[in-house]
């Protein structure tokens, strides 16, 4: 590394405050985030409490953007999109956030804008990110809604996952529960929020075995959830193969706009042939390396690396990515 | 992207001395007990294997390993085992025992090996459960003890749950693959590549409703021999991942049968063979038979 290289100057000192409060915490994140408010250096860089803060993207739908980041105990798992669609009979919520206490900020974000009560929590699928704030919503008693396989797949990695949770986050997150669907969803579902049909649809194996899409056909809006990420590197937990032909499924549809599970872009149809393309590179290049009897070691350290670049969070989930290609993928023939 | 080791480094370099007396010293302690986690374990499992005697970790001209040291799937780790010895009879690699500390089962595996291996070499794929050290410990025909360790990072890679592929992996339990990754000349140590489809269940995941485990069913001994002579044996468990995947050496002197035969942890055996013949100054691999 360059000693000379200053370009990290150029943020201006405020900037600086704040990674330097961010690699501390990180650095420290095992022995809690105590030492970092003795060392006298939290910065409100992400706010720990009050509201979610979120974005009208259509009238009656409002989202979140999470951070492009790994769940850690400074931003308390809000790492993804997460957000609500309010009826005139009630609300839906759309994934909860990575922790307990994401989830009650996205709950005190639905307060702040109706009075109306919160009758569904919905999960789009498994990961952590999308259901540790679930608990949240107990007290309104919702009517919890998945894919028919996600109680299964929670039953198996909920305990696992929650392991990890306070690890990564820590105790504070403690009151983070796994919440299983009372709803599960086995193909098409329809909910009636008042004047607004949202439109639920169970997708085969694709990001994980548990992907749901819901449509709300008043403003044309498709929340696609981790179908679509953007920016962040896409995460194969489910099928590669299973996934691009439901990228292909997807395409046909003719939204007004979508919600993507991570990030945000002008144009989702290039975003969604970006995800494509990275994932194509994966299935082509590790299909590759079995023909060319290459051990997964080898084309774990040679598929795709061309993409790096153009993706958030690469060294974090890309290795994995060709790990689960490369198992999917070596007993084809 | 804003890049933290870069600015790890920088930190470092513009100095901002409070900061780091106050904390560094604390990172750096979690980061060296990290890496020593669960020594006791390792004293117990040495204890039990080789009693008292020497393990040398000067082991570098007769074995080495390699993992990465952060296992992104923990249920499907790569490991390569490198041995430095010709396989010759009087001085030669006949055991290694892969130790991996903090998984349920530390003794994940023994391999056997024979002059006729060629060459003591062995890539698979494990489960580590928490961060941990693997190990492998190389027994000489002598009976000197080697030893090659790396540290892995990972978690619940043996009670995270198999998921999809578990079922396709049930649906044809038992399916082998045998075969050869190069063409062979005679007197060469080759490599072959075994893959099991089996689910290997490590009777570790709970399904958190009916609080049941599913049971253990896994593949626990593999023994692989040419033209009759055995040239690799494993005994192993549900440490190595699900579709147990393992390539290894040979030594063809002459025409014969790859022949492996595995049984699994219910008696459930199945074999796959190759036969090779030769043609002229190389033998050639014809069909599978199963």
């Amino acid at each position: 590394m360059a000693v000379t290289d200053i370009s990290w100057l150029r943020c201006g000192i405020g900037t600086l405050c704040r990674r330097i409060c961010r690699i501390v915490c990180h650095l420290v994140c095992h022995i809690g985030a105590t030492l970092c408010f003795a060392a006298g250096l939290v910065h409100a860089d992400v706010e720990h409490e009050g509201a979610l803060p979120v974005a009208e993207v259509a009238p009656g739908i409002f989202v979140h953007s999470g951070h492009q980041e790994v769940s850690t105990a400074h931003n308390h798992g809000d790492i993804c999109n997460v957000g609500f669609v309010v009826g005139s009979r009630c609300v839906a919520v759309v994934d909860t956030g990575g922790s307990i206490v994401i989830g009650r900020r996205l709950r005190a974000a639905v307060k702040a804008t109706t009075a109306l009560p919160i009758c569904y929590v919905i999960n789009t699928h498994i990961h952590p990110d999308h259901i540790f704030g679930n608990a949240a919503f107990k007290e309104d008693k919702p009517t919890f809604v998945g894919h028919v396989n996600l109680a299964a797949a929670m039953a198996a990695r909920g305990r696992n996952y929650r392991n990890a949770l306070i690890r990564d986050v820590g105790a504070d997150v403690a009151e983070s529960e796994i919440i299983p669907p009372t709803q599960p969803v086995a193909d098409l579902y329809d909910i009636d929020l008042g004047d607004r049909i949202l439109k639920l649809r169970a997708w085969p194996t694709a990001h994980t075995n548990n992907d749901l899409t819901i449509y709300d056909e008043k403003t044309g809006t498709l929340w696609l959830s981790d179908l679509l990420m953007i920016g962040h590197t896409p995460v194969v937990d489910g099928s590669l193969t299973g996934w691009l032909k439901v990228i292909g499924d997807v395409a046909q549809e003719q939204p007004e706009r979508v919600v993507p599970g991570h990030g945000s872009a002008a144009n989702w149809r290039q975003a969604l042939a970006a995800e494509e393309s990275y994932l194509r590179v994966l299935l082509n290049e590790t299909r590759a390396a079995i023909k060319a009897k290459k051990t997964m070691q080898q084309a774990i350290d040679s598929v795709g690396w061309q993409e790096k670049d153009k993706w958030l969070l690469f060294e974090e989930f890309h290795r994995r990515n060709v790990t689960a290609s490369y198992a999917e993928l070596e007993w084809e023939d | 992207m804003f890049d933290r080791r870069r600015f790890i480094s920088l930190l470092a370099l513009v100095s901002l001395p409070a900061l780091l007396a106050a904390l560094l010293p604390t990172a750096m302690a979690v980061t060296a007990e990290d890496a020593e986690a669960n020594v006791e374990m390792w004293n117990k499992v040495r204890a039990s294997m080789f009693a008292n005697r020497q393990i040398s970790e000067q082991a570098e001209n007769v074995i080495t390993l390699e993992a990465p040291p952060r296992a992104e799937d923990a249920s499907t780790v790569p490991i390569s085992i490198h041995t430095k010895l010709a396989q010759t009879a009087d001085r030669y690699v006949q055991k290694i025992y892969l130790v991996i500390d903090n998984n349920p089962s530390p003794l994940g595996a023994v391999f056997t090996f024979t002059p006729d291996s060629g060459r003591a070499d062995l890539e698979t794929r494990v489960r580590i459960e928490e961060y941990t050290h693997i190990r492998a410990i190389a027994e000489l025909s002598d009976g000197s003890l080697y030893m090659a360790k790396r540290f892995v990072r990972g978690s619940y890679g043996c009670s995270a749950p198999g998921g999809k592929e578990s079922i396709e992996a049930q649906a044809r339990l038992g399916k082998m693959k045998l075969r050869i990754t190069d063409p062979i000349t005679l007197d060469q140590p080759v490599q072959a590549q075994l893959m099991i489809s089996h689910p290997n269940n490590s009777g570790l995941v709970m399904d958190q409703m009916s609080r049941l485990y599913e049971p253990s069913n896994f593949v626990r001994k593999i023994e692989v021999t040419y033209a009759g002579k055995p040239v690799m044996t494993a005994e192993v468990d549900f440490t190595i991942s699900q579709n147990p995947n393992f390539r290894f050496y040979f030594l063809p002197r002459g025409e014969g049968e790859l022949k492996a035969e595995v049984v699994d942890s219910r008696e459930l055996k199945f074999e796959s063979s190759l036969a090779i013949r030769a043609t002229a100054a190389t033998l050639q691999p014809p069909h599978q038979h199963q």
